[in-house]
C-alpha cells in the first residue's frame, strides 16, 4: 500500500516527535500556569474613588439591563433634607415628585426619619446604573452614593465590556471572596 | 425658602470641592434622638467556585462522550444530540463563559501580567480541549464547542470554497490571533471576548452590533459552513496542529475504503480529500529547485513582514487606553481640542502629572514596537509556510479527512456504504435481491 516506506516513515517520525514536544509542553504549561494560578478566582469591581460617573456604566454592559447599580453607603450619608444626589439642580419643590428628582427612573426612595433627616435609599429593580445621582452627590454632598458591579446580575465576562468603555479605568479585579469596594469599608 | 437653602448648598459645595471622586465629608453624620437603625448595603455573593468545577466536570465529561461517539459510536444523530446539549449548557446556560478561545487571552496575560491570577477554571478550559485534540483530533470543535455547535446547526446549503481561497483565508485567522495575543500581552483587552460573535444570543442580549454579528455569520453559515470555524477561530488553529498529531483521526470510513466516492461530496467544510495522482518522478528535480527558491523567498518575506509589522505600530498601540488617553491630553494641551473628554477629565481628577502619563505611552509604544515587528514576522512565517506545503508532495491512497481540517461532525460517516451495512445489515439483503431481480429482468 505505501509505496515510498522510506519518506513515510519519516514523517511519522517528524509526527511522532512533534507529539512528544507538544504533549510535554501542554503538561509543562499546565504546570506552570497552575502553580501561578491562585484560588479564588477574581471578579469586576468598579473603584468608586476613581469612578467620574460617566453614565456609560448605564449603556455599555452586555446585559441589557446594567449590572452596575447604584449602592449607597448610609454610614456617610448626611441624611439632608435637601439631597442633591436625590433632586434635580433647580426642583420646583422639594418633595417625591418625579419632575423634581434627578434619577430618571425614580429608582430613588426618600423617607422621612426625623427632623431634619430623611433616609436615601435605592430600588435596584429599577436603577440603570446611570450614575446621575453619584454625579450629585459627589459634587454637593458626601459622596455616599456610588456605583457598584451587583455580582447577582454581573456575569463576570471575561473582558468586561463597561470596562472597555470606562473613560476613568475604574474597573478593577477583585477576589471573589470580598467583591466588593464599598466607600464606607475603606 | 427651601430653595433658596438648597442654592446656598450648590454654592459652599462648588466652593468646597470640585466634582472630584475624592469623598468630601461636608455634612456630619447625623445624630438621631429616635431608634432609627441605619441600614448597611446588601452585598450578594458572585457565582460559587462549586460552579466552576461543575463547568470543568461537563466539560470533561462531554468531551469524553464526543470522543465515544465520533470514534466509537459513529452516529450523526447522536453527535448532534450532543451539540445540542453543548449549546444549551456552555451557551445559553453558562452564557457563552468560559470558553477555550476566550481563554487564550487570559493565557497571555497570565503570562506577561504577573499582578494577573489566572483561574483554574480558564486553564482547564485552554488546555483540556488541547490535550484530547493530541489524541483524538478535534473533537471539541465536532460537539462541545457551542460557538462551533450553534454554526453546525444552521449548516443548510453548504457551497464549496476552493481550497486555495479557503487557505488564502485562513491567514486572516492566524492574523486575528497574533494580534489578540498582542492586545492581551500589552494589556489593551482581550479582541477575542470582544467580538465573539454567538455572545448577543448566549446572553439574550440587545447589543446591536454584536447581535448583527451573531447573525451576520450564522447566515453566511447557511452557505459557508462554519465561517468563524474556518476563517476566524484563533482556537482552532491550535487545535489544528493538535488534529496534525493526533494518534487516532476521524476515519469516513469504519473498515477499509472502497474508493466508491460517495463520500467526496459529504464534508460541508471541504476537508475531505481524494487520493492522490501519481506524482510525476520526471519533475522531481523542478520541484527541489522551487523548494529552494520558497525558502529563499521565505526569508525575505519575512523581513519585509517584520517591517510592515514595525511600521503599523503606532496605529495598533492606539487600542491601548492608556495610549489613548496620553494622545488625548496631549492634544487637549496642544489646543487642538475645546472641550475635554470624560477621559481627561477622569485623569484630572488622579492628580497624575502629564509627564509620567507621556513616559507611561512612550514604555507601552516600545513593547507596541516590539510585538508588531514580531507579529509581522510571524505572519510572513505563516504565509510562507503555507506557500511551502502546497510544493511539498503528498500520497494519499483513500479518501481520507484532513486532519487538521475536519472538524469531526460525523456528517461524512453515513456516505460510506460501509459504515450503513454496519448500521442497517439489512441493507445488504435488500440490494441483493433488488440486484438478483434486476438480472432476472435482463
Ligand atoms: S464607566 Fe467608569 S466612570 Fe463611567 S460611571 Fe461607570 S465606573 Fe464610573
Ligand atoms: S440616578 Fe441613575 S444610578 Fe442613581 S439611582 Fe437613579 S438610575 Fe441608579
Ligand atoms: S462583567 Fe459583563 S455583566 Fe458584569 S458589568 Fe461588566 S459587562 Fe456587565
Ligand atoms: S474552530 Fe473554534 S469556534 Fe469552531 S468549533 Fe473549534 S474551537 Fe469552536
Ligand atoms: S467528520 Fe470531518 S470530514 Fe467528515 S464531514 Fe465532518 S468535518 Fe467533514
Amino acid at each position: 500500500m505505501n509505496n515510498k516506506p522510506n519518506q513515510l516513515s519519516r514523517r511519522q517520525l517528524l509526527r511522532e516527535g512533534f507529539w512528544t514536544v507538544s504533549i510535554t509542553a501542554a503538561g509543562a504549561a499546565a504546570a506552570v500556569l497552575a502553580a501561578r494560578s491562585r484560588r479564588p478566582s477574581m471578579v469586576w469591581q468598579i473603584d468608586p474613588f476613581k469612578c467620574i460617573g460617566c453614565g456609560r456604566c448605564a449603556t455599555h454592559c452586555v446585559l441589557s439591563e446594567s449590572a452596575v447599580k447604584c449602592v449607597h453607603a448610609y454610614s456617610m450619608c448626611g441624611y439632608c433634607d435637601l439631597c442633591t444626589g436625590y433632586f434635580d439642580p433647580d426642583p420646583k419643590a422639594l418633595d417625591t415628585g418625579a419632575e423634581h428628582q434627578l434619577c430618571p427612573t425614580g429608582a430613588i426612595r426618600r423617607r422621612f426619619v426625623e427632623e431634619p433627616y430623611f433616609e436615601f435609599t435605592i430600588d435596584e429593580s429599577r436603577c440603570i446604573g446611570c450614575g446621575k445621582c453619584v454625579v450629585g452627590c459627589a459634587a454637593f454632598g458626601n459622596g455616599s452614593l456610588f456605583l457598584q458591579v451587583r455580582h447577582d446580575r454581573c456575569l463576570n465576562c471575561n473582558e468586561c465590556a463597561i470596562a472597555r468603555a470606562c473613560p476613568s479605568q475604574a474597573f478593577v479585579r477583585v477576589p471573589a471572596d470580598r467583591p466588593y469596594l464599598m466607600k464606607d469599608q475603606r | 425658602m427651601r430653595r433658596g437653602i438648597l442654592t446656598v448648598w450648590i454654592l459652599s459645595g462648588l466652593l468646597l470641592g470640585t466634582a472630584s471622586a475624592e469623598t468630601v465629608r461636608r455634612f456630619p453624620p447625623p445624630q438621631f434622638e429616635t431608634d432609627y437603625v441605619m441600614p448597611t448595603a446588601t452585598e450578594p455573593p458572585p457565582r460559587a467556585a462549586l460552579w466552576d468545577t461543575l463547568d470543568s466536570a461537563v466539560l470533561l465529561g462531554t468531551l469524553l462522550l464526543a470522543v465515544w461517539l465520533i470514534f466509537f459510536k459513529r452516529r450523526r444523530s447522536w453527535i448532534v444530540a450532543l451539540m445540542i446539549f453543548s449549546v444549551l449548557y456552555f451557551g445559553f446556560w453558562r452564557k457563552g463563559c468560559v470558553c477555550p478561545i476566550g481563554a487564550i487571552g487570559n493565557v497571555t496575560v497570565s503570562l506577561f501580567d504577573s499582578g494577573y491570577a489566572l483561574p483554574l477554571v480558564v486553564l482547564v478550559f485552554f488546555l483540556l480541549p488541547l490535550g484530547i485534540g493530541l489524541f483524538y483530533g478535534r473533537v471539541f470543535c465536532g460537539a462541545v464547542c457551542p460557538l462551533g455547535a450553534i454554526q453546525d446547526l444552521v449548516v443548510l446549503r453548504p457551497q464549496p470554497v476552493p481550497e486555495w481561497l479557503e487557505t488564502a483565508l485562513r491567514l486572516g485567522a492566524w492574523l486575528y490571533l497574533s494580534l489578540s495575543v498582542l492586545f492581551a500581552a500589552t494589556g489593551s483587552g482581550l479582541l477575542i471576548c470582544r467580538y465573539d460573535p454567538f455572545i448577543a444570543f448566549f446572553r439574550l442580549s440587545s447589543n446591536s452590533s454584536l447581535l448583527i454579528l451573531g447573525i451576520l455569520f450564522l447566515g453566511v453559515g447557511v452557505f459557508i459552513g462554519r465561517p468563524y470555524c474556518r476563517f476566524v477561530c484563533p482556537y482552532g488553529l491550535l487545535l489544528r496542529q493538535a488534529g496534525r498529531l493526533s494518534r487516532r483521526h476521524v476515519t469516513i470510513t469504519p473498515d477499509e475504503c472502497i474508493h466508491c466516492r460517495l463520500c467526496e461530496e459529504a464534508c460541508p467544510f471541504g476537508a475531505i480529500h481524494a487520493p492522490t495522482a501519481p506524482w510525476p518522478e520526471k519533475t522531481l528535480a523542478r520541484d527541489r529547485r522551487r523548494l529552494v527558491f520558497l525558502f529563499v523567498l521565505l526569508l525575505f518575506l519575512i523581513a519585509a513582514g517584520g517591517w510592515i509589522g514595525y511600521r503599523l505600530h503606532p496605529l495598533l498601540a492606539r487600542a491601548n487606553p492608556t495610549v489613548a488617553l496620553a494622545d488625548q491630553v496631549q492634544s487637549m494641551e496642544a489646543g487642538l481640542r475645546s472641550e475635554p473628554t470624560d477621559e481627561i477629565r477622569a485623569f484630572r481628577t488622579t492628580g497624575q502629572s502629564d509627564e509620567a502619563l507621556y513616559a507611561q505611552r512612550d514604555e507601552i509604544l516600545s513593547s507596541f514596537a516590539l510585538g508588531g515587528t514580531l507579529v509581522g514576522m510571524f505572519m510572513a512565517l505563516v504565509a510562507g509556510v503555507k506557500l511551502i506545503a502546497v510544493s511539498v508532495r503528498r500520497v494519499r491512497v483513500d479518501y481520507e479527512a484532513d486532519r487538521a481540517g475536519c472538524l469531526a461532525c460525523g456528517r461524512c460517516f453515513a456516505y460510506c456504504p460501509r459504515q450503513r451495512l454496519r448500521d442497517n445489515p439489512a441493507e445488504r439483503t435488500v440490494s441483493n435481491t433488488s440486484l438478483q431481480k434486476e438480472a432476472a429482468n435482463a
